[in-house]
């Protein structure tokens, strides 16, 4: 998958699962400051993105992601998308 | 939620897991009757509950070890559905005093009794979340919440079951999903076949009941928090054990 595409996908499930618009999920949003996201809601989502792209993100992994930005290379990684 | 949920009870080929197994089914929901070193009493349970016109398979799984919880989720999940309702019921316990207790065995009780518990609450809860409606109940013990000399071990892994649910709780009841943990007192099962009879009459002594309970009280109970109309009931420690610890 292309790394647009890959964006893409994953900002539109993070929308649905943090129930904010699309056009608030950009790469420079913060979850817990600009999207209003708590523990329980980046779990879920990370959760949905595990099952949507069939890859396994470790907790730590998540540790040091802040932004839709690093949600975003983090997957793209695990599916080792071409950027 | 839609209609009944499925209900995954570990340890359930015998004793207080049989009981709540059948008291799950008579409740309308479909049950994988887990086991680990028990094929024939989990079959007997399951096939009672299918001739009752019931829903239930057995499963294997020891709660102890990552790999088999996750493939004992994922065949349930594939035979009967997503699992709303966890009975952590799966138990060990080896009676010595602390002075002299193998380390061996002391793992073995605080794998299967509290690490157990964890992994398949951790297994079951994306489904959970994803309803947003799911029942977890632990089943810990009396000596959760009063010593007994000989069961450092074993009282140490129950009453870690309590803060488990309460923190679990915490994190979760927003969910629509509950966690609550009930403490049994003295129940004829193979746990407490081994027990003296004169430790048994002493318990019987403390009990203001002045007898052991049965597997169908303890059923009773958390078939109760197992369904819809416990939905506000969220990290309760529910003794049931004739007024013992009371």
């Amino acid at each position: 998958m292309e790394k647009p595409e890959l964006q893409d996908k994953v900002c539109s499930i993070l929308a649905e699962q943090l129930a904010v618009d699309r056009d608030k999920v950009t790469p420079e949003a913060r979850f817990s400051e600009d999207l209003d996201a708590d523990s329980l809601d980046l779990v879920e989502a990370v959760l949905a993105l595990e099952e949507e792209f069939g890859v396994s993100i470790p907790e730590d992994e998540m540790e040091n992601v802040k932004t839709v930005g690093q949600a975003v290379d983090l997957v793209a990684s695990k599916v080792g998308a071409s950027a | 939620m839609a209609d009944a949920p499925v209900a995954f009870v570990t340890g359930a080929s015998r004793g207080i897991g049989r009981a709540v197994s059948e008291g799950l089914a008579r409740a309308g929901l479909a049950v994988a009757v887990g086991y680990r070193s028990d094929p024939e009493g989990a079959e007997e349970i399951a096939q009672k509950i299918v001739s009752d016109d019931g829903r239930a398979f057995t499963q294997t799984i020891d709660v102890a070890d990552e790999d088999s919880v996750a493939e004992a989720f994922a065949t349930v999940e594939r035979e009967l559905g997503p699992v709303g309702v966890l009975v952590n019921n799966a138990g060990y316990t080896k009676d010595g005093l602390a002075v002299r207790y193998q380390v061996e065995t002391w793992d073995r009780t605080i794998d299967t009794n509290l690490k157990g518990a964890f992994l398949c609450s951790r297994r079951a809860l994306p489904a959970m979340l994803k309803s947003r409606w799911g029942r977890v109940v632990n089943v810990a013990s009396a000596a959760a919440l009063r010593g007994n000399a000989g069961q450092t071990a074993y009282s140490a892994s129950k009453a870690g079951l309590v803060g488990f649910t309460k923190s679990l709780a915490r994190e979760v009841g927003i969910r629509g999903i509950t966690v609550n943990v009930v403490c049994p007192g003295f129940v004829e099962t193979r746990l407490t076949e081994a027990t003296p009879d004169e430790i048994k009459a002493r318990y019987i002594e403390m009990t203001p009941a002045g007898r052991v309970g049965t597997p169908e009280e303890m059923a009773a109970v958390i078939v109760f928090l197992a369904g819809a109309s416990a939905s506000y009931v969220n990290g309760a420690v529910i003794p049931i054990d004739g007024g013992l610890t009371a």
